[in-house]
């Protein structure tokens, strides 16, 4: 009688990360040329967290955030939703497990508050799009959710920028994924309404279990509020809790250094005197 | 809460069932209102009266309404497609490539010889060009779009279509005769008329499956109203959605102009009616409300053209503009606001 040995890696942590990222290369590929905006980056993000992305501007945050919800492809590496390859992953398949709320603008303000977080829905709906009793529970779930359900018969075009930022929250809310993911969520918002979203993010991850990946400039209520942050810098991606980050003295090196200088004790930065 | 628009809707096809009836009584030779029932519903018979009403007042108050309804789901549908309140259902180029047709027949016909020139214009093959003509730029424009991911380029692209085929007119209207161009711009006028059951029934067709498209992109024109991105997000196959929205729109828009001759304004302008008493840009509301809205202005365009008492009739395209402008124009100074 023969015996076989079967050896089964089972990694204890990968039961809990839910969106990983391995040897990832991003950029823009043209017939000629390819652009790599950033290269070999890893990270594990675990379900439930609060994630915040920064990095200068142009450092690639916006090429990061697209390719990972989808919209562009990867040079190369891999991304693993779920311990799914994205790659492999159908777009009516991968709406169900990641929603978006980008920087773009509608095409159409015309729609009551009700009617674009009912869009939400749309993954799950019939051919025609009508929406069942479950449907409409989770809609005015996720209306109260973000606070905004005596708006809901409000039209969009009344509205102020912090209120169609949580409109669109709610409507990422409703389309019930376990991924959440914010290209800039807090522009365009004065600092109550920047901390107020970002807060209202903390929440969510806290009371719904989703995972929340966002990219910001506010490093200072970034550093306050997520579980983990992903720093993108010139020459590497880090990732890791705030804490961590500010001992290794990531921030510091996140700029150039000619104006402004990273305070570890505070968290933030200072204008250099 | 869900709006409901049960009221207006009820209202809508009531009006539109009036017009239709006026529009049926209305002609150069003044037919009683219980010989025009009479007619409609078999109880004459023999008579001159029923022929002109069964024959061909009422095949025109179909076409009129197909026209109407047509013209204004393919421009809803454009506006929607290109996020651009000023799309039409003739922004592929369509009515471009039917006027290309038709006009190849028309003033081409001289160079084809005189001997096929009267076999070539008739009714017939002017139907046959328009068809093959916007069929044609809208293969050409499917195939860029097949290539061409962004949307707004599309629109550019339909454009330059138009401007060749209107540079390629020009040319051949300058080498016709001054009768091959005033044939041609008689069809440039538009008209209702003229249309046999059995042209119907082909047009009622082509119309249907136009329509059955339509009603199919319902959920992902909505989710169209989100941004190319968003909607993607949503599980939307975008290529594939925003192939059968043109199909739709060219298979409506191109039969059409190839029966009834390109009618500018409805199909730009009725979804803006529309958005005036709808306020809303879900277009399981639009889509039900454009189709009756198109159908009861063209109707009322058109009863305006029979100039009620006189043997005239006029150009149902300039109606259409005549009329509807200076309406939308009031309608956008009076809200101040374009709703979209």
């Amino acid at each position: 009688m023969k015996t076989v040995y079967r050896v089964v890696f089972v990694s204890k942590k990968s039961q809990n990360i839910i969106l990983k990222a391995e040897q990832l290369s991003i950029g823009y590929k043209t017939k000629k040329a390819e652009t790599v905006v950033a290269s070999n980056i890893n990270f594990e993000l675990q379900q439930g967290q609060l994630i915040g992305l920064v990095g200068a501007n142009g450092i690639g945050k916006s090429t990061l955030l697209r390719t990972l919800i989808k919209v562009q492809p990867a040079l190369s590496g891999t991304i693993l939703l779920d311990d799914k390859d994205l790659k492999s992953t159908s777009t009516t398949d991968l709406a169900k497990q990641l929603s978006i709320v980008l920087t773009e603008q509608l095409t159409s303000k015309n729609l009551s508050v009700y009617e674009l977080v009912a869009l939400g829905r749309h993954p799950y709906t019939n051919w025609i799009g009508n929406l069942t009793d479950k449907d409409i529970s989770i809609i005015n779930s996720s209306l109260k959710q973000v606070n905004i359900f005596d708006l809901k018969d409000k039209r969009c075009y009344e509205l102020s920028d912090g209120q169609l930022q949580k409109v669109m929250i709610a409507r990422a809310l409703a389309q019930d994924t376990d991924v959440i993911v914010l290209d800039e969520p807090t522009t365009h918002l004065d600092m109550y309404h920047k901390a107020y979203i970002l807060k209202l993010l903390q929440k969510l991850t806290k009371e719904t279990g989703k995972t929340i990946l966002f990219s910001s400039h506010e490093i200072d209520l970034a550093i306050q509020l997520c579980d983990t942050m992903i720093v993108m810098r010139k020459d590497d991606v880090v990732c890791g809790q705030p804490c961590q980050l500010i001992s290794k003295g990531v921030f510091e090196s996140l700029f150039p250094e000619d104006l402004i200088l990273f305070d570890d004790k505070s968290g933030s930065f200072r204008i250099k005197k | 809460m869900k709006i409901n628009y049960k009221y207006q809707f009820i209202a809508l096809s009531v009006i539109l069932l009036l017009c239709f009836f006026v529009n049926i009584s209305l002609g150069s030779i003044s037919i009683p209102m219980d010989s025009i029932f009479g007619s409609l519903f078999g109880t004459i018979e023999n008579s001159t009266w029923e022929v002109i009403v069964t024959d061909f007042r009422l095949p025109k108050a179909i076409t009129a309404i197909l026209v109407g309804s047509g013209l204004g789901i393919s421009g809803l549908l454009m506006q929607t497609l290109f996020r651009n309140p000023l799309a039409g259902p003739f922004v592929l180029g369509i009515s471009s490539g039917a006027s290309l047709g038709v006009a190849l027949v028309i003033l081409g016909s001289g160079l084809f010889g005189s001997l096929f020139a009267t076999a070539l214009i008739s009714k017939w093959s002017i139907v046959i060009a328009a068809s093959l003509g916007s069929f044609l730029v809208l293969l050409a424009v499917l195939a860029v779009s097949n290539k061409v991911r962004d949307t707004m380029a599309i629109l550019i692209i339909g454009l330059m279509f138009g401007s060749i085929t209107a540079a390629v007119v020009s040319v051949l209207s300058y080498f016709s005769s001054a009768e091959q161009l005033q044939q041609y711009i008689f069809w440039g006028f538009g008209s209702l008329s003229n249309l046999s059951w059995d042209e119907l029934l082909i047009f009622f067709g082509i119309y249907l499956i136009g329509l059955i498209l339509s009603i199919a992109s319902i959920k992902g024109l909505n989710s169209l109203l989100l941004g190319d991105n968003y909607a993607k997000s949503l599980g939307l196959n975008l290529k594939q959605s925003r192939l059968i929205i043109i199909l739709a729109t060219s298979l409506i828009a191109g039969t059409i102009t190839a029966f009834a001759g390109p009618i500018a304004f409805i199909g730009l302008a009725i979804p803006h009616l529309t958005r005036q008493i709808f306020k809303t840009s879900n277009h399981k509301v639009l889509l039900p409300a454009v189709f009756l809205y198109g159908a009861i202005v063209i109707l009322i365009c058109d009863s305006i053209a029979q100039i009620p008492g006189s043997d005239y009739t006029l150009p149902i395209n300039a109606i259409t503009a005549l009329v509807g402008a200076p309406v939308v124009i009031w309608l956008l100074v009076r809200q101040r606001k374009m709703m979209f």
